[in-house]
């Protein structure tokens, strides 16, 4: 099926309309006020998010109190807010957690969590990379004890977004032999969480240990499929979050190329700064078709989905993190300043590259999937 | 271009049929067939009646091409040797020729009786070609030209040249430059093979000494022949730009891919392989990626609203095509050693029997891909400037007359 990458007049006015609302909550101080505040992001711009835009259950079906949307909505969403650098527990709530719930869970756990998450009230953590550091279930260590109908998780769980202030806490574990999906209470006994210094502010980590910590299987059989479909659609998400920081720092490089002079004339004019927003400009287009098609596929439910999620991810991680370090550089000096935005967008950039498995992880994944 | 008239689909294709009940393409050979297309008005529709056309939408095109397609199994396409003619020189007959050149000229060139070539680069005018410094001098009803043009495609099997020369090099470049058809038959035409990296010929260089070329096949005024230009270089970028495979994992990609998996096992260390494959996969990438945003580009431009994305394809296909070859190679190792079709000078391309040897051929033939039709670094400006609104190099040449510019 070829993918037709149409966006409607309604798409257009959603972009529209969520560009508007983070111009004015998410502009550069505010993110820099929200990064340093305790919970890494602020509470009263997500409650609107989720009560006035309807973005925190943008995915959600209609009957758990949700908006319904496709991924196409979704992507021109995270475009949006990696363009504003938003601070949100968008990626691990709205996107990560709702999709596990959705594709994994039972119906009782879907019916009692989901429409917290759409309503704003609820933030939900999905846990599976461990400290080994892979993202893919292979990664997965965590065995579930089983005694009797009780059942709790010991071990670690690493880079788990927003951990450290979900209500609850979904955990990726081992269990008969195949992979399920646990439920785990925020002040289940044995739970300790920390939430992790990170190398991008805007985006806040945790690390859970469990003791012993009762939890419940909300999954039945082995998950992997669904869990594996989880990820891939956290990947094509993220995919479409770089597009956005990546268009945003050649907007800001194009920007000041035009207007800084040195040697009489704007720094754009000399070839050696164009020719670096040229070649910006080539990748931020082709990050587009990357992110799209692997969004427009997760819409369709496009047999290629998991490639084109793997593809996406690998080639997006890449062209943000070359449009960030030549925003850097294009800026001179000022960009090497914490007071200029460069760096902001530099240290997201790095951390979604290696957030859910690096570019060289994600060829690994498209070369075995094509055949290479 | 006069007035667009309509016609029904239906009514092109009874046309066609009609085309089709005299002359059949099964039983004619191409030129014959071609020559009664272009008398019925369907060689292309949206030429004026008279012309090869019916002066209707380019769109209706396709719906001559369809109907010919359903009613015989031969179909005759635009002659290879043709695509200069029917691209270029078509149009530009039309715009700007005389009604009798128009009359003697178009019919041959759709039929392919008659091959065109275009030169305007000339060795001190590359990127910079409206520097260039082929000189015409008027001579009573004639101008005389001499000089050198380069990168002639099938210059050796043309009839006539779209040839750009400098009429007046006491104003800026881009002032003193008139437009002619040059009958490449006439004395003082002397064609010669340019061989290139790979050994074979496919361009020549032209060497106009003391030649005769009538007034009346000047197209547009003297001094005019930038715009003149401009127009033909307008269709090229349209021929050149096109973009990407129609399929996923198909064309250059399908070929590396085959390279990879067919690999002689233990030419490399686990630890290479490893890198090769994550290189293979990044050509996998770029290629389905550049298929897409064609693919994007043309949702963009159906949409009404076309973007950026139209304008990378070039840039972004040049630098690929490199890097895949290269790949290539170094997929096949020591194996890349060896060239075996061998260096022979001619004008055809070199053998390429096995993917091992049309690897090695592209190797080193898409090193022109990043040169020909606009270098890399002329699409980066274009790039930079045209789409994200950069300010230009300051240029030296601008207000100041032709011959006190400085040429290498």
């Amino acid at each position: 099926m070829a993918i037709d990458f149409n966006f409607t007049d309604e798409h257009d006015e959603l972009r529209a309309t969520i560009r508007a609302f983070l111009e004015a909550k998410s502009h550069e101080d505010a993110v820099r006020t929200a990064m340093a505040s305790e919970r890494g992001f602020d509470d009263a711009v997500w409650k609107q998010m989720a009560e006035e835009l309807g973005l925190a259950g943008l995915i959600i079906g209609e009957e758990h109190g949700g908006a319904g949307f496709s991924y196409v909505e979704l992507l021109i969403a995270m475009e949006e807010m990696g363009r504003a650098l938003l601070c949100s527990p968008f990626l691990g709530t709205a996107v990560l957690s709702s999709n596990a719930l959705m594709l994994a869970a039972d119906e009782t756990t879907q019916k009692d969590v989901l429409p917290g998450i759409a309503s704003g009230e609820k933030i939900v953590s999905l846990a599976c990379a461990e400290p080994g550091g892979r993202w893919g279930l292979e990664g997965v260590q965590m065995q579930a004890a089983l005694s009797g109908d009780e059942c709790s998780l010991t071990g670690t769980k690493a880079f788990v977004l927003d951990g450290h202030v979900a209500d609850v806490l979904l955990v990726v574990a081992r269990i008969d032999g195949g992979i399920g999906l646990f439920r785990v209470e925020s002040d289940a006994s044995g739970l300790r969480r920390e939430r992790i210094p990170s190398l991008d502010l805007t985006r806040s980590l945790a690390t859970l240990h469990f003791d012993a910590t009762p939890a419940r299987r909300v999954s039945a059989g082995d998950a992997s499929a669904a869990l594996e479909r989880t990820l891939a659609l956290g990947v094509a998400a993220l995919a479409a979050e770089q597009v956005g920081g990546a268009q945003k720092c050649l907007e800001l490089s194009v920007d000041y190329a035009k207007t800084r002079l040195q040697f009489g004339r704007p720094i754009g004019s000399y070839q050696a700064i164009k020719h670096k927003c040229a070649d910006m400009l080539v990748e931020v287009e082709f990050a587009k078709s990357a992110a799209y098609n692997a969004c427009f596929a997760a819409a369709e439910d496009a047999e290629d989905f998991l490639e084109s999620a793997a593809l996406a991810k690998s080639y997006c991680s890449e062209a943000y993190f070359h449009a960030a370090a030549e925003t850097i550089q294009i800026h001179g000096g000022m960009g090497f300043t914490w007071e200029h935005p460069a760096h902001l967008y530099f240290k997201r950039a790095k951390a979604s590259e290696l957030l859910f498995g690096d570019p060289t992880h994600h060829r690994e994944v498209l070369a075995g999937l094509v055949g290479i | 271009m006069a007035e667009q008239k309509t016609m029904s689909e239906d009514e092109l294709r009874e046309r066609t049929r009609a085309l089709l009940a005299e002359v059949h393409p099964e039983k004619v050979d191409s030129v014959t067939f071609r020559r009664k297309q272009f008398d019925h008005g369907l060689a292309w529709v949206h030429f004026p009646e008279g012309h090869g056309g019916l002066g209707l939408s380019p769109k209706m095109n396709v719906v001559v091409h369809d109907e010919i397609s359903r009613h015989s199994k031969v179909i005759h396409h635009d002659p290879p040797a043709s695509i200069i003619g029917i691209g270029m020189g078509a149009p530009v007959v039309l715009t700007y020729g005389s009604e009798k050149m128009k009359k003697e000229m178009l019919p041959k060139i759709f039929s392919g009786e008659e091959i065109w070539c275009q030169m305007f680069s000339e060795p001190g005018a590359g990127s910079d070609v409206a520097g260039l410094a082929m000189r015409a001098e008027r001579d009573g009803d004639d101008w005389v030209l001499n000089g050198q043009k380069v990168w002639t495609t099938v210059a050796h099997l043309s009839r006539w040249g779209m040839l750009l020369a400098r009429t007046d090099p006491d104003v800026p470049k881009h002032d003193g430059l008139s437009y002619f058809v040059l009958d490449m038959h006439a004395p003082g035409v002397e064609v010669r093979p340019l061989y290139q990296i790979t050994g074979e010929a496919e361009f020549n260089e032209v060497f106009l000494t003391d030649v005769r070329i009538p007034n009346e096949l000047m197209l547009g005024k003297e001094g005019q022949g930038w715009r003149v230009a401009i127009t033909t270089l307008m269709n090229e970028r349209v021929a050149i730009g096109g973009g990407g495979s129609k399929k996923k994992g198909g064309g250059g990609i399908a070929q590396l891919q085959k390279l990879w998996n067919e690999r002689k096992a233990g030419a490399h260390s686990a630890a290479q392989e490893a890198i090769l494959r994550d290189r293979v996969t990044r050509c996998w990438i770029d290629h389905e990626l550049l298929r897409l945003t064609s693919q994007r580009a043309r949702a963009a431009q159906k949409a009404g609203n076309p973007g950026p994305e139209g304008s990378v394809s070039k840039l972004a296909q040049a630098e690929m095509n490199k890097r895949m070859w290269e790949t290539a190679i170094d997929v096949l190792g020591s194996d890349g050693l060896a060239f075996e079709a061998g260096y022979e000078l001619k004008q055809t391309a070199p053998r390429a029997d096995t993917p091992e040897q049309l690897a090695k051929y592209q190797f080193l033939r898409s090193r022109a891909n990043s040169i020909e039709g606009g270098t890399s670094e002329i699409m980066r400006n274009i790039l930079g400037e045209r789409v994200l609104g950069l300010p230009g190099e300051p240029r030296v040449d601008k207000d100041k007359a032709w011959k006190e510019v400085p040429r290498s």
